[in-house]
């Protein structure tokens, strides 16, 4: 049996990975949208988690529509990206640096 | 009649403020002379107005007045009002702000005639007039900093009028930070008044203030402290700011910078006495801690001694007046340390005339010298400039306490007061004091001589456009030299030793030395013949003769002392320290380690290395701890993340802890 | 069943009102786009009449709980409404000025106002998370709008990437909140938190906290969490600076008030701790870097930071006079924030934004009245009596000292005065310096007069500030 306290440390486990991947990451903008992804993926599992072993439905229903702004946010964040690419010619995140001090 | 007296007040207040506004917002559409009119009318009404108003409340028994005008905001049972209080102490400064701003608007126009910023800076003299009536007509502590904060601000714009040079920037940030010291020590000491009485009104708080006078609070938890004491120098720490005290005077030698008639309104005449005029204000608080008075007396008498010694060896016309004003502004606060407000008072209000008369001149003197300020390139002007000539020797024997001035019956009467007290330090104030009529004499007549005698030094081309000044500046010369002799007479009796600030300014029993000058005083005449008898007159003329003996006599003289004695020399001509010391400490060269260590602890170090230091420290600071903003999102990033963990590490550990 | 469906009817007509810009705009041919600019405008007008209408006096609750009218959210409504009505406008001057208009602009500016007032209204941890969602993805967009700008483009890459994580945080402490107490609206927290809880309970309950606390301070711009805001501020249009610096800061207030407030007011020792340290910080580093900064959007936007770190000192107080205090610096702050960007605005042309300091040399030869303005933006900015930004400060340190932090009343002063320095040097740079060309100024009659009055509005506001305190007092007694 899976306890809460299992899922829960997997979801954090979840976040941190995202949360690394965002500043380890020096190449790729692409790479920064997989990360963010990832960590409303992981808020997510907590909710469910929670949803269940509360016996909670609000949760869940949290859960749509994190997923729906999630689905928005990329939509926002990849046009923003070629926004970038059209200007640059480059999506690597060194040399996103022009502003600065 | 008091409601007539409010519209009169408020017209006195507002008539400034009409003019600078007009002239500041439509300067192009008036055109110059339409600036100076509309600003020196302005002036003008408040000057007679103020004249009215001294009369009637000096000689047909005006009532005092004190009401709020205008309620700003009630929040928590305190009210922010704007109110006036007139009583005699007010009314003084009243006429001599208003009187002295107006002739130093007429004699702008001489002095300002070529510059491009002319509409503005006749709008800003005027909103200073303004703000300056406004800080001393206040009947509450909120208003009297609105004021203070307004002046300084004024102050500090037109010390920038001719700044053209990009460090300039930090050069100000420099003269900023020393007067943020004064007023984060004045903001502190009224917000323990606000603490302490609940009120800002200065009549319900002097009312109170017996009641708390041996009472004590605990700043550092385990220590007491007397709350009066602590309230008394926290007000004083502003007025050493405002009013230039050891050690927060640096700024003011810089703010010579300005034109002439800044230097003559605001860093002689007017804001700069605020602080005295603040103190003696505070009368009822300051009584009750002789802690605080003792601290008064101990810094003014430093000043009035270190900072006229400076004067001697400056060779800039200014920049010996400033020096002079900063000694005198010493004087002043030695009679407040020993209760003689009154006298300090008195002093200020002679030293208002016959200080701004000195500066004109000194103006008067730079405008024919083509903005030339060394006076080592002057000389013999008396020939050329007569009128010039008189008013400044008529300054300079005022200043000096030449008996008949102005200048002896103030001066005078505070050394006599000094003799008189019995606060620990005292004795040495006394002896601090009466070597400054000495050193005052020796600076104002080594200038006096070097500018109007001797050899003509300066070059040819300037030598053959030399001429008087015009009358609008020789006529406000004129004018003031007029009060520099006179006054004293007139004032002395009423003003020290009759009941002229009876309701105004409050002495205890036991600190009252001017009480005891009183028992001996009969009369104006026996008290200037007394002076005969006295140490400072001769004194005095001793300074003048040695001033003599040295730059007319036998010029090659001082030369020679200045070789002889290189390093006392030295110290006066750096202003008792190097001004190396920076170099020395940051470049690394410790050429002279030995003399370092006797310039530890003087006023160099305060000026070079806490002053500028602070500055400059904080422009490099800006300027290094700006790169933590790399313009890497990866960095921003962990930032948050570091900023993240630091508040889980405190808080969640808290807790588990 | 629609309960008290009539308490959101201005969000859901601004909601169909924006639906209907957008369509509008795809059919609007002009080159200033003028018809969707009036349409926005009248929206906001409609909007701002309904709040009146609609809004109940007392403290509702619709949509199970998930939704408040309260007084706060009335007049914090309001206030969005109204700025952002003079911040379409400037932004209108400054798109006609400096490229052809984009609808978009507007539309999602619209959107943007929506997302602020469900903000202004959440009662439960969805609403606000919706609302911050809504505001935060319209801004990413504004950024990006105007496509060929390098800068621009970065910085809303920037901004999108920060603002994820952060919303990302701010989500992962609000699942935390609802593991622990099992519901999501915030009265249901409230009395959860108030019953008191068990010591594994609280462990967690901090630790959502602590994320929550991190969202916040990432919306508001609190160090350390405020990397975002120089780069944001130099790199937008200033049309979009604009926006981003007035109307959302107001929306970050209502967000702070309605979680730490309405929801934990019982961690209230706990996250006073976490304030005080990100106000000292702010503080610090605003008023530090602001000195050595060149470029006025930069500096404005440390001074932005600076600005935070005195706002939260209202809300370390925790009491509903300390929130007022809060409220009205806010407001200040945004109609300040709002005159200086349009001054920037007011000075730029086509071709040339006025964003450097040395742009501002000798501005009172070229133009005596907008220095003036300028003047009294910035003394207000530096807390100089008797102008409102005086008392914005004062009412919040008063807070402070009534909770006993005098210290931390005496290091705000210290900043305070550091932070002066750098609006004075543009005074001087108004004042005293010559201008390096008399360049005529070129701006539209309305815009010169709708400046004047933001100036004259904080002059006159410096001497009735007891009118807008006791605003904010009734709006969260």
């Amino acid at each position: 049996m899976i306890t809460l306290g299992q899922v829960l440390i997997l979801a954090a486990i979840l976040f941190c990975i995202s949360v690394a991947g965002i500043f380890i990451n020096r190449k790729n903008v692409i790479i920064l949208l997989m990360c963010i992804e990832l960590m409303l993926l992981s808020v997510n599992m907590n909710f469910i988690a929670f949803s269940h072993f509360l016996h909670d439905m609000a949760g869940q229903i949290f859960v749509f529509f994190i997923l729906t702004v999630a689905a928005a946010e990329s939509a926002i964040g990849l046009a923003i990206l070629v926004v970038l690419f059209r200007n640059r010619n480059t999506i690597n995140v060194e040399e996103l640096g022009t502003l600065k001090g | 009649m008091s409601s007539d007296m409010e519209s009169i007040y408020l017209a006195i207040v507002l008539a400034p403020l009409a003019g600078s506004l007009i002239a500041g917002l439509f300067g192009k559409l008036i055109g110059r002379s339409g600036a100076h009119w509309v600003t020196i009318i302005g002036v003008g009404i408040s000057s007679v107005l103020s004249m009215y108003a001294f009369k009637d409340l000096m000689f047909d028994g005006g009532e005092i007045f004190n009401r709020s005008i205008y309620t700003w905001l009630t929040t928590g049972g305190i009210s922010f009002e704007i109110g006036f209080m007139v009583d005699q102490l007010t009314v003084t400064m009243m006429v001599v702000v208003s009187f002295v701003s107006w002739m130093i608007h007429i004699y702008t126009i001489g002095y300002m005639h070529d510059d491009p910023g002319y509409q503005r800076f006749f709008s800003y003299i005027s909103l200073f007039t303004f703000a300056m009536l406004m800080l001393v007509m206040s009947n509450n502590f909120l208003q009297l900093f609105f004021g203070w904060e307004a002046v300084g601000l004024v102050s500090y714009l037109l010390i920038g009028f001719w700044f053209k040079r990009e460090s300039a920037i930090f050069a100000n940030l420099k003269a900023f930070l020393v007067n943020r010291i004064g007023d984060f020590g004045f903001l502190l000491g009224i917000a323990a008044v606000l603490m302490t009485f609940n009120t800002l009104d200065y009549n319900q708080v002097f009312a109170m203030a017996p009641d708390y006078a041996n009472s004590t609070i605990s700043i550092i938890s385990g220590t007491d402290w007397s709350l009066m004491s602590v309230i008394c120098i926290c007000l004083f720490i502003g007025a050493m700011g405002k009013s230039a005290q050891v050690p927060l005077h640096v700024w003011l030698p810089d703010s010579m910078e300005g034109p002439t008639p800044i230097s003559a309104l605001i860093h002689a005449a007017t804001m700069v006495t605020a602080g005295i005029f603040m103190v003696a204000r505070m009368s009822p608080l300051f009584e009750l801690s002789e802690t605080a008075l003792t601290f008064v007396l101990v810094i003014g008498s430093i000043t009035a001694f270190f900072m006229g010694l400076l004067g001697l060896v400056q060779n800039d016309i200014k920049r010996v007046v400033a020096y002079s004003t900063l000694s005198q502004l010493g004087y002043m606060t030695v009679a407040l340390g020993v209760s003689a407000y009154s006298a300090a008072i008195f002093h200020l209000v002679t030293h208002a005339f016959f200080k701004a008369l000195l500066f004109l001149a000194a103006g008067s003197v730079i405008m024919a010298m083509h903005h030339e300020q060394d006076m080592r390139k002057m000389g013999g002007l008396y020939r050329y400039m007569p009128i010039t000539w008189v008013t400044s020797l008529i300054g300079s024997l005022a200043l000096i306490g030449f008996p008949g001035t102005a200048g002896f019956y103030s001066k005078d009467a505070i050394i006599e007061a000094v003799h008189h007290s019995s606060l620990p330090f005292a004795n040495w104030a006394y002896i601090a004091v009466l070597s400054g009529v000495f050193i005052t004499a020796l600076y104002s007549f080594r200038l006096f001589f070097l500018v109007f005698h001797g050899k003509e030094r300066m070059d040819r081309n300037t030598w053959e456009h030399l001429k008087e000044s015009p009358a609008v500046v020789t006529v406000p010369l004129s004018v003031l030299a007029i009060p520099s002799v006179i006054l004293g007479v007139f004032l002395i009796g009423p003003m020290l030793f009759g009941d002229y600030f009876t309701a105004a300014i409050h002495v205890q029993a036991n600190h009252d030395v001017l009480g005891v000058l009183g028992e001996d005083y009969h009369g104006v005449w026996s008290f200037t013949l007394h002076a005969f008898q006295a140490a400072p007159v001769y004194l005095a003329l001793t300074g003048v003769a040695v001033a003599w003996l040295l730059y007319i006599k036998f010029p090659e003289i001082p030369a020679k002392i200045a070789n002889r004695f290189k390093w006392i020399h030295q110290i006066l001509i750096n202003k008792y320290g190097l001004d190396d010391f920076n170099q020395l400490v940051f470049a690394g060269g410790a050429r002279k380690t030995g003399s370092l260590l006797w310039q530890i602890g003087d006023v160099k170090i305060i000026d070079g290395v806490i002053v500028d230091g602070t500055a400059s420290a904080i422009r490099w600071f800006s300027g290094k701890i700006r790169n933590i903003q790399t313009g890497h999102l990866y960095d921003y990033a962990f930032t948050m993340i570091i900023g993240l963990l630091l508040l889980l590490a405190v808080f969640v550990h808290h807790i588990l802890g | 069943m629609l309960p008290q469906i009539q308490l959101v009817i201005p969000e859901l007509v601004l909601l169909c009102l924006a639906s209907i810009a957008l369509v509008l705009d795809t059919y609007s041919t002009s080159k200033n786009k003028v018809l969707t600019f009036r349409f926005v405008q009248i929206s906001l007008l409609i909007v701002i009449a309904l709040i009146f209408v609609v809004s109940p006096d007392t403290q509702e609750y619709a949509f199970n709980n998930h939704f408040i009218s309260d007084p706060m959210s009335v007049v914090l409504k309001l206030v969005i409404c109204i700025i952002s009505l003079v911040v379409f406008f400037y932004s209108y001057e400054y798109l006609k000025e400096h490229e052809n208009v984009k609808g978009e602009y507007f539309v999602l500016g619209l959107f943007a106002v929506l997302g602020m007032m469900i903000m202004s209204s959440a009662a439960s941890l969805l609403t606000i998370y919706l609302g911050l969602e809504l505001l935060s993805l319209s801004l990413y967009s504004m950024i990006a709008m105007h496509k060929d700008s390098l800068t621009a483009s970065e910085a809303a890459m920037k901004y999108f990437v920060l603002g994820a994580l952060a919303s990302g945080m701010l989500l992962y402490g609000i699942s935390m909140l609802y593991g622990v107490t099992g519901v999501l609206d915030l009265q249901g927290i409230s009395s959860f938190a108030n019953a008191g809880v068990d010591a594994d309970m609280n462990i967690m309950l901090v630790f959502g906290l602590v994320f929550i606390v991190v969202g916040i301070a990432f919306k508001l711009g609190a160090v350390p969490f405020h990397m975002w805001v120089p780069d944001i501020y130099e790199g937008s249009p200033t049309a979009v600076t604009l926006f981003i610096s007035t109307a959302p800061k107001i929306a970050a207030f209502a967000m702070t008030i309605r979680l730490l407030s309405d929801g934990l007011q019982d961690l209230l020792s706990d996250w006073q701790g976490m304030l005080i340290i990100l106000s000292l910080l702010s503080m610090a580093v605003g008023n530090i870097i602001a000195i050595s900064q060149t470029n006025i959007k930069r500096m404005l936007a440390y001074s932005t930071i600076a600005h935070v770190g005195f706002f939260l000192l209202g809300i370390i107080s925790g009491t509903a006079s300390g929130y007022a205090g809060s409220m009205f610096y806010i407001i200040v702050y945004a109609i300040m924030s709002m005159g200086s960007f349009g001054m920037i605005i007011f000075l730029g042309k086509k071709g040339y934004e006025a964003d450097q300091l040395d742009d501002f040399k000798g501005l009172a030869k070229r133009s005596p009245w907008y220095a003036f303005i300028m003047l009294i933006l910035m003394f207000s900015m530096a807390g100089i009596p008797p102008l409102i930004g005086f008392w914005a400060k004062w009412f919040v340190i008063k807070e402070v000292v009534a909770m006993g932090y005098v210290w931390l009343a005496a290091v705000a002063v210290v900043f305070s005065v550091i932070g002066a320095f750098y609006y004075l040097r543009i005074i001087k740079l108004m004042y005293f310096d010559e201008p390096d060309e008399m360049l005529a100024i070129k701006a539209s009659r309305e815009l010169r007069l709708v400046l004047s009055v933001n100036g004259m509005v904080i002059l006159i506001l410096g001497f009735i500030p007891g009118a807008l305190m006791a605003l904010c007092l009734s709006a969260l007694s």
